[in-house]
């Protein structure tokens, strides 16, 4: 079975069709990905079905890793988080090792990039490859995955003069949105329903997973996936727990994320969160190793609730493959998940550990509500959230930068 | 339709009514008609992004409810709608000193659209092979034959009807139902199922028993 034959069997046959038809538009167009990671973070995890989807459907796509090493990463996450807000900035010698790295990369990556028609570059790390190739003959995206609303305005300057030379810019929200002297395009993220982490499992896999985690399958069941983040507010999570299982008896939590390991904050969040869980038995608090995507998907599917409650947030994708799942979730009333949250449709969004603990409450007990709630979530998400219909807004994007700057575009 | 953010935003009604102003007609016309195209499960309660944002960031439900009638076909063009709607505000901040000091947590994104046309490759050579494809049809066609094509010439007109037309006397009751199609409530999926219902309904009649 091809490629398009199987998303078409998950996303629907529309879906694909109307890729079909926007990709004929595209025929050979050589389109190059630039991120900084070939595997983890969700950049990646989007790249790596994008690339032969898009090959699939006639274009000439390739993904372009960025090179860097240490002191790059060190600066590159100083400038993620100023663009996201906080009141830090790389010194000169910082901006000095980010400059020299996209300067060695773009001439490695010279000759893909200037034949290139369309290049998309992924986040602040390769937004300055532009400056090193004034011979560029295609258009140039630049693809924000952050929030850029309120960065801060020195390393924003900086940054600007590299992101104005582009051609257009994509955000997730148009609440992410900066001025820019182009367009810039409102492109939510997407889940891929083929990759393990979202795919159908059999239930021996999801057993096994359970049991492993010592769950009860028997025994109602609340499960959040994320980073162990303050924003992610895992405590306040265990709180609502807590408040909960007074209502609900039996009650199990498990939270689970990775990336405490090479994160001096998340090895601090995990402890913290571990001290709130005590020795309560039912409190599963899992470090999960990276590529772990099958526990990932089975402990979702395993769960009765999925639970976000996020404090501040960028887009959480994990509310969008919880929703996939067929389960309704839980989750905090800020940034993205707004967008995919209908209260008593697809979930709750809630603003404090009492409101979570209130919807975990009326969701256990009212199981039908909760059944009828995860069929719309997931054909929520079918229609919303899904990979293909990402690449159906590329593919006009890029349809309306080869043919103009116009309100409409009329082609054929 | 694709959307294009703007950057403006307005956090106070004085700021949305300086961006209605300014920004480009397409913003209106994205902020009138998006939704319909987006995945939702209730009713819209108002009926375009400014009487919704009116409503549930300013809780000013009067207002709302004037923005919300304000029936954007009904205007030759967009700037005939950009003229009653920055009227409509202007009325209300006259009227109410109190309004002007409302300020809300969630600002109004202003955000226009881009539209591109492309032709499906799908071909309908008469009414009832229309009918046959009116099922498959993408909400987004039927959206831009349906509803946008209002806009274009003949303005006011769907192109079903428009092309409808042609066929003679026989298919006027078809065509007189299609314009008595209230398209501005319900979501664009009940839309294709109510034209699915009256093609069958008024051919069939035509065809005979």
């Amino acid at each position: 079975m091809t490629l398009l034959q199987q998303y078409a069997e998950v996303a629907g046959s529309d879906a694909v069709e109307h890729l079909r038809q926007l990709a004929g538009l595209l025929q050979g167009a050589r389109v190059v990905h630039v991120n900084t990671t070939a595997w983890g973070g969700g950049v990646a995890e989007i790249l790596t079905p994008l690339i032969p989807l898009s090959r699939e459907l006639g274009l000439d796509a390739s993904w372009e890793v960025f090179e860097g090493a240490a002191d790059f990463f060190a600066c590159t996450k100083l400038m993620h988080n100023a663009v996201q807000g906080m009141r830090v900035a790389p010194d000169e010698r910082g901006l000095h090792v980010y400059e020299d790295y996209n300067a060695r990369n773009a001439e490695r990556l010279r000759s893909v990039l200037e034949d290139a028609d369309f290049v998309f570059i992924h986040d602040p790390q390769p937004a300055a490859l532009i400056s090193h190739l004034p011979r560029r003959r295609g258009s140039w995206i630049w693809r924000c995955h952050i929030d850029a609303s309120h960065p801060d305005p020195r390393v924003w300057r900086y940054l600007h003069e590299h992101v104005a030379t582009y051609d257009a810019s994509v955000f997730s929200l148009p609440t992410f949105v900066r001025p820019l002297p182009h367009p810039s395009y409102v492109i939510p993220p997407a889940i891929d329903p083929l990759s393990d982490k979202n795919r159908a499992l059999a239930d021996e896999e999801i057993r096994g997973v359970c049991s492993g985690m010592g769950l009860d399958p028997n025994r109602p069941l609340v499960v959040q996936i994320s980073r162990f983040d303050r924003f992610k507010d895992p405590v306040g999570v265990i709180k609502a727990y807590r408040l909960a299982k007074g209502f609900v008896p039996g009650l199990q939590l498990v939270l689970a994320g990775g990336g405490a390991a090479d994160d001096p904050e998340g090895a601090e969040v995990l402890h913290e969160v571990r001290g709130a869980a005590g020795d309560d038995p039912d409190i599963h608090v899992a470090e999960l190793p990276p590529r772990d995507d099958v526990t990932v998907n089975a402990l979702q599917r395993s769960a009765d609730i999925v639970v976000q409650k996020s404090v501040r947030e960028g887009f959480g994708l994990t509310v969008a493959e919880g929703l996939w799942k067929g389960r309704p979730v839980i989750g905090g009333d800020t940034g993205g998940i707004r967008l995919q949250l209908t209260n008593y449709h697809t979930g709750f969004l809630v603003n404090s550990p009492e409101g979570a603990a209130l919807r975990i409450r009326y969701l256990m007990h009212n199981r039908d509500q909760r059944l009828e709630m995860g069929a719309k979530a997931r054909e929520f998400t079918r229609r919303s959230f899904l990979l293909t219909r990402q690449l159906r807004e590329y593919l006009t994007l890029m349809v309306a930068l080869r043919s103009g700057a116009g309100e409409r575009i009329s082609l054929g | 339709m694709i959307a294009i953010a703007s950057a403006r935003r307005a956090t106070t009604l004085q700021e949305l009514l300086d961006g209605i102003r300014v920004s480009p007609a397409e913003s209106l016309y994205y902020h009138f008609w998006a939704d319909l195209l987006q995945a939702r499960f209730e009713e819209r309660e108002y009926n375009n992004d400014f009487a919704s944002w009116v409503a549930h960031q300013l809780h000013e439900h009067r207002l709302a409810e004037q923005l919300a009638v304000i029936d954007p076909t009904a205007f030759p063009g967009l700037e005939g709608l950009r003229v009653v709607l920055v009227e409509t505000i202007e009325a209300a901040l006259e009227e109410s000193e109190r309004l002007a000091w409302l300020r809300s947590e969630r600002p109004f994104d202003f955000v226009r659209s881009q539209i591109v046309i492309f032709d499906t490759g799908w071909r309908a050579g008469d009414p009832a092979e229309l009918a046959e494809l009116l099922p498959f049809l993408p909400v987004e066609s039927i959206f831009y034959h349906f509803i946008d094509a209002r806009r274009r010439e003949p303005p006011g007109v769907d192109d079903f009807s428009h092309w409808l037309s042609d066929f003679g006397p026989a298919l006027t009751p078809l065509v007189e139902e299609l314009v008595g199609v209230d398209y501005y409530f319900g979501s664009l999926v009940e839309l294709r199922r109510r034209l699915i219902e009256a093609f069958a309904h008024r051919l069939a009649a035509v065809s005979g028993p």
